[in-house]
């Protein structure tokens, strides 16, 4: 598949496929302002297949703690004048704070006013997200 | 002059929120202060003069309600609180960090039952004062495995290098998972997981046995096969709406009913305890073999909760340290 390649921005490669769109809402880019490429469920080497984004803005900034939450298996590329001016991938924040809400219909947080959604990393069994509240592992 | 040990020291202040908040050092200090509690009422009488526990009672619990609040009237304190069907009336609606923040104002500790898990956590940091969780939701209940503990140490005199036999539901039961996750700590535990194949312990349970290099466990379903082997006998209740049909639940039901022809095979000095209230699974009969732990639980669960409030207040026992030095000398 060909895509256009991009000059001044940025592409998202190894996106677990399917979850491009997913990605960019949790990341807050809006793709009906934007102007992107979306590669949707393409051959991967290393994963079978997967989602590409690129990003044509210099100004993007990706929050990489983010993007470690939903796609931690993804690459970041920067791209200046059409070429990779820096490579980045994403991080495993220990703290998550009001980026993801906690789904377990018993947990205090669906009832406290005024609490902020907190979730850590737990280490004890792979690597899981958890609400800080009630342990229950987060769903993306 | 009373000076405080570390593992004292950093109990003070402290709200407990789950066991992971206190060390394994805190868990042994609290468990020798419940055995010296029990030996010198008298003497910690007068520990918590002027203080006052509110307990927060967002459900009815009656046994634990009274559990912490006698432990606070026999160190001296007094007690001040809401329960059930007073809620609605004192909260208002109100959100539960705005009611410990007012209460806060009036008492030197809160206990704090709630049905929505993590609430104790909102309670703690909400709170200028200790909060100690009496039962957030199916979460944690940290005062009835510090009561389990307690009671493995009144019968054995330790905690660990033991085979503890667990029988039942281990699929719900959260205090078997609280025991086993807090044993695990102390280590040299051998696990015998005793449960019909629909109500085994969770993945994450038995990983946490697993990584836990002087424990190991054994998953059987049969009770008689096994109970010769074990130094403690934990039981727990088999619900009737865990199973999908009442064929299943009538077959399963005796087979993890403890009776005494089956204590017949047990060790002479095997405990049985249970984190009451029981139903059917241990047989009337069983009350008076003298194996039966489980009514001891429940004075080992107020003595820890003695131990524990008097602990986050920095309150010290009278004639512990000599009792402790003395112990440690012997
Ligand atoms: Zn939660």
């Amino acid at each position: 598949m060909e895509v256009t390649s991009i000059q001044d921005g940025i592409i998202i490669d190894h996106v677990p496929a399917g979850t491009a769109l997913k990605v960019l809402d949790y990341l807050s880019i809006n793709p009906a302002s934007t102007k992107l490429a979306l590669i949707m469920n393409t051959d991967s080497h290393r994963y079978g297949t997967k989602d590409i984004i690129k990003i044509e803005d210099p100004d993007t900034a990706i929050d990489l703690d983010v993007l470690g939450l939903v796609a931690r298996s993804a690459t970041v590329d920067v791209i200046h004048g059409g070429r990779i001016v820096d490579k980045m991938t994403p991080t495993l924040p220990e703290r998550v704070v009001n980026v993801i809400t906690c789904v377990n219909p018993r947990c205090v947080t669906t009832t406290e006013p005024g609490i902020d959604q907190v979730f850590y990393l737990d280490r004890t069994d792979g690597e899981a997200y958890r609400c800080r509240y009630c342990d229950e592992e987060a769903e993306f | 002059m009373h000076s405080h040990t570390p593992a004292e020291q950093s109990m003070v202040g402290m709200s407990v929120i789950t066991l992971d908040d206190l060390s394994v050092a805190n868990i042994t200090t609290l468990l020798n202060k419940a055995r010296y509690i029990d030996t010198h009422r008298r003497e910690v009488a007068h520990t918590c003069d002027g203080r006052v526990l509110a307990t927060l009672f967002y459900e009815p619990s009656t046994r634990t309600r009274l559990s912490f609040e006698t432990a606070m009237l026999r160190l001296g304190g007094q007690v001040i609180g809401f329960a059930g069907a007073q809620l609605a009336s004192v909260t208002k609606g109100e959100s539960i960090s705005d009611t410990l923040k007012t209460v806060s104002n009036y008492v030197d500790v809160v206990a704090i039952r709630h049905p929505k898990e993590g609430a104790a956590l909102v309670a703690a940091e909400a709170a200028s004062v200790p909060v100690i969780n009496a039962g957030d939701g199916g979460h944690m209940h940290p005062t009835q495995t510090l009561a389990d503990l307690a009671t493995l140490q009144s019968r054995f005199g330790r905690v660990n290098d033991l085979t503890i036999g667990l029988c039942g539901d281990l699929t719900f039961g959260r205090t078997v998972h609280s025991l086993i996750e807090t044993l695990c700590r102390f280590g040299n535990v051998r696990f015998i997981l005793i449960s019909p194949k629909e109500l085994r312990t969770p993945q994450y349970v038995l990983n946490r046995i697993n990584a836990t290099p002087s424990c190991s466990y054994e998953e059987v379903s049969d009770l008689t096969s096994v109970i010769g082997d074990l130094d403690a006998l934990y039981m727990t209740r088999v619900q009737k709406e865990r199973f999908f049909n009442e064929d299943d639940y009538l077959r399963l039901r005796d087979t993890y009913i403890l009776d005494e022809a089956k204590l017949a095979l047990a060790k002479p000095d095997m405990a049985v305890l249970h984190p009451l209230p029981r139903v059917n699974e241990i047989a009337k009969d069983v009350d008076n073999d003298p194996r039966a732990a489980y009514f001891e639980q429940v004075k080992n669960g107020m003595l820890m909760r003695m131990a524990l409030e008097s602990s986050v207040l920095g309150d010290t026992l009278p004639g512990f340290d000599a009792f402790e030095n003395k112990e440690v000398a012997a």
